[in-house]
């Protein structure tokens, strides 16, 4: 221990005491901090009084400004519902064809069905709705089940293939594996390549055109057109749901996978699905 | 006498880790079992073994600390590159390596080995150099403080294999299981008999500063180790537990232990470490006594109660939002004390950061301390923790306070310990250690930098509304937009890995008594006082 000393580079008092070498200056506390800490006190203390802060026996003081985190959050919902009710109430009586026809009703619609879409259906079809293998992408002009607004407000509703909805879109193509030879197979598959123009074998042709007319044309068409009332793609354009190589069409013509896509009227309203069908119809491929 | 205690301690623990592996539930109980009873045989036989012969025991007993400024500076290392892969991880998804090395074990394996094995060991073995020094005695209890440095490894060792082999209690900073939980209790009570008692023996007057900090991380660790940890073991031969808290009382629980681990362990421990080393360093006095005492017990009063902090908008009742909101800012001025001791020590030394790199490397820790701890109170505040929460500018927060303060005060010490703890007249490089010091700095800049403006942007995406009152971005949108963030923060913990590196280069290269012929840093202009 060391006798008190004046420092000589900074004339401040030393405390007196030193430790291995390090000694203390006895500079006063900086006024500074000094009043910058009252200030941080003095504001807790008026934030107690005006918020819920001090915990009592039963609850807590409730704080002059009567604030509550779980009130708020009721009022905000509260005024956000009641902000939207007047335009779901209009959605909810106006015909789901007819909502483009009002501006201000279409784009609440389109602006609701957007933000729905990014919560309930980006998961599959992505957040720009680009869809990806096995679900569709939903900005183009290519329908399983029919492009019109109506068309899409039902399929959003009741779902594909969802059997616990009677109303549900429904087909099913049959496995052609064990029933169809093996050349004839690869023969139809190689004639739907051709229906798109993509590249295909000039030989096996005709036993492909001769069995894609007596197995396939019934639901897809004889132009290979498809059709929207049996959920029967398009087999003449470039898209393709579950690829278009001539393995993954022999693939899918033995043994054809079904997608499966929830119906959502239930869970999300009338007002939810017409703002839902509004929005996808508008993406550039509704008819 | 001491011996044949210590032996057959050794082999108790050897006998209850056969039962415990023979009864074994689980095959990481099993594991864990099989790893204390290998530890406790090695134990054993290096007791038989060793000569004490040349031992002084009226000097300062410096073991625990050598070795433990070796295991500062593997397990800093290691921490980092663990950091580094966890953030490509998150940069690029298909890095995710099931099982072991998936993202959700490689995160507390980062976290633990940061905090616990490189931050721990820091201040296991400063608090340890500066009790005997501060204290003019030799470290209390004999073998004990050998016993709490391997102990403390062992504690490492279980966690981190712990977390690999997905064995983990979903706590955060807490995830090892209760058995691992309850030899750290036992290393812990170890380490503060080892430390209150090296106190309790001294022979200054007075207790310096850096102790009073140093107690009071290891008094505070201790019970939030223990109250958090609390659980019920499935099986007492089983590795799985389950916590005895649930719901929001769970969630209050964590939050005050998580909350003061970062308040006792990575700030007060720390400070204790600064007190220490920039008075040394700088060859100072500390600027103000009567700041050391109201800064020390302002901020051990107000730190405990900040955790719910981290609840703001939950389940957790609003007095308990409120209370945790106004005692981080009443924090403010209490963390800001040690940034203004530890800045202002230097007043008559300001050159010295322009010659010494270890002094620029202490000062730039006590800045981002400041940063850090005035961005803590301002994140608690409600309205802005309502854009923060949830989102990487928390993240960021909490690297500014990690690699800017604990890394760099921790180097600071390390640089400082290595030439007098391995008996060198300096170290190998002070241009390296300068090195050290652009290279961590620049990591910490990028770091924080992306990690503020991907934070905000990601908390204005969730929260972006259109005119007709709808959320503009699906949350899919937000993680798209991160990436280039996330790219560049591995980016930035390459910089910062690379400085830990060129931190062992030199370090081996001390040890191994050679110096690097250099130019000095900047020449000494002497000014008359």
């Amino acid at each position: 221990m060391s006798e008190k000393e004046i420092d000589d580079v900074t004339n401040v008092e030393t405390t007196g005491h030193e430790w291995d070498g390090i000694k203390e200056l006895n500079n006063p506390l900086p006024r500074w901090w000094v009043w910058v800490f009252y200030a941080t006190i003095v504001f807790a203390i008026g934030y107690c009084i005006y918020y819920p802060a001090i915990p009592l026996i039963e609850g807590a003081t409730k704080g002059v400004g009567g604030y509550s985190s779980r009130l708020e959050l009721q009022q905000t919902m509260a005024d956000v519902e009641a902000g939207r009710a007047d335009m779901l109430e209009r959605i909810r009586t106006t015909d789901v064809t007819e909502i483009r026809d009002d501006p201000e009703l279409a784009r609440f619609a389109s602006a609701g069905g957007a933000s729905a879409f990014k919560v309930y259906c980006s998961q599959c079809h992505g957040s720009g709705a680009q869809g990806a293998a096995g679900y569709p992408n939903l900005n183009d002009d290519d329908w399983l089940w029919g492009g019109s607004v109506d068309q899409i407000a039902h399929t959003i509703r009741h779902g594909v293939r969802y059997e616990e909805d009677p109303e549900t879109r429904y087909s099913e193509m049959p496995a052609f594996a064990g029933v169809l030879p093996r050349e004839e197979v690869l023969a139809v598959a190689n004639y739907v390549r051709s229906l798109s123009g993509l590249d295909h074998e000039g030989t096996a042709m005709e036993t492909g055109t001769r069995v894609y007319m007596e197995n396939c044309a019934a639901c897809h068409g004889d132009d290979g057109l498809g059709n929207t009332d049996l959920g029967a793609p398009n087999l003449a354009d470039a898209l393709w749901l579950y690829g278009s190589s001539h393995q993954e069409l022999v693939s899918q013509i033995n043994n054809p996978k079904h997608g499966v896509m929830p119906s959502w009227g239930d869970r999300l309203g009338d007002a939810m699905v017409k703002q839902l069908a509004v929005y996808v119809h508008g993406l550039g491929g509704g008819e | 006498m001491t011996k044949a205690i210590e032996l057959s301690l050794a082999s108790l623990v050897a006998l209850l880790a056969l039962f415990m592996a023979a009864g074994a539930q689980d095959a990481v109980f099993e594991f864990h079992s099989y790893l204390f009873l290998i530890v406790a045989v090695l134990v054993a036989f290096w007791l038989i073994g060793r000569d004490t012969s040349n031992d002084d025991p009226d000097g300062y007993m410096d073991g625990p600390v050598r070795l433990g400024v070796l295991a500062t500076v593997f397990w800093g290392v290691v921490g980092f590159l663990v950091g580094v892969v966890a953030a490509a991880q998150l940069a690029w998804p298909d890095l995710n390596i099931e099982p072991w090395f998936n993202f959700g074990r490689i995160r507390p394996l980062h976290t633990s080995a940061v905090i616990f094995a490189f931050g721990g060991n820091a201040l296991l073995c400063t608090s340890f150099y500066v009790v005997q020094r501060t204290c003019r005695a030799r470290l209390f209890g004999g073998d004990l403080a050998w016993f709490v440095f391997w102990g403390y490894q062992l504690f490492i060792v279980l966690a981190a294999t712990g977390y690999l082999l997905g064995n983990s209690q979903s706590k955060e900073y807490a995830e090892p299981e209760w058995y691992i939980d309850l030899w750290l209790t036992i290393v812990w009570v170890a380490y503060l008999l080892v430390f209150l008692g090296s106190i309790l023996k001294r022979k200054e007057p007075h207790i310096y500063v850096a102790n009073w900090f140093y107690l009071s991380f290891i008094v505070t660790v201790a019970m939030l180790h223990v109250v958090n940890a609390l659980a019920i073991p499935v099986s007492l031969t089983g590795s799985k537990s389950y916590s005895l808290f649930s719901g929001v009382q769970d969630a209050l629980t964590q939050w005050w232990y998580g909350h003061n681990a970062v308040g006792f362990f990575l700030t007060a421990g720390f400070l204790g470490m600064m007190y220490y080393f920039v008075p040394k360093q700088a060859e100072r006095p500390v600027y103000s006594y009567r700041l050391s005492i109201v800064h020390f017990w302002s901020l051990i009063f107000l730190y405990i109660w900040a955790g719910p902090h981290h609840l703001h908008y939950t389940a957790l009742p609003d007095w308990a939002q409120t209370l945790g909101m106004v005692f981080s800012i009443m924090l403010w001025m209490p963390s800001w004390g040690g940034m203004i001791n530890g800045l202002m020590t230097l007043s008559g030394a300001w050159d010295k950061i322009r010659t010494d790199p270890i002094i620029r490397m202490m000062v730039m820790a006590l800045a981002f301390y400041g940063m850090s701890t005035f961005e803590g109170p301002m994140m608690s505040v409600k309205s802005v923790n309502g854009l923060s929460h949830y989102t990487d500018w928390t993240i960021g927060h909490v690297h500014s306070g990690a690699l800017g303060w604990v890394g760099m005060i921790s180097f600071g010490a390390i640089y400082f310990l290595t030439p007098r703890m391995f008996g060198r007249d300096r170290l190998y490089s002070l241009r390296m250690v300068n090195w050290h010091f652009w290279l961590a700095t620049l990591g910490i800049a990028v770091y924080a930098g992306v990690m503020w403006v991907s934070g905000i942007m990601q908390g204005l995406m969730w929260r972006e509304y259109d005119p007709e009152g709808f959320l503009v971005y699906s949350f899919a949108e937000s993680v798209d937009a991160m990436h280039p963030f996330y790219v560049a923060r591995v980016f930035a913990g390459v910089l910062y890995l690379a400085g830990g590196l060129v931190m062992v280069f030199n370090i081996a290269m001390t040890m191994k008594g050679r110096e690097r012929s250099e130019q000095p840093i900047a020449t000494v202009s002497v000014q008359p006082a």
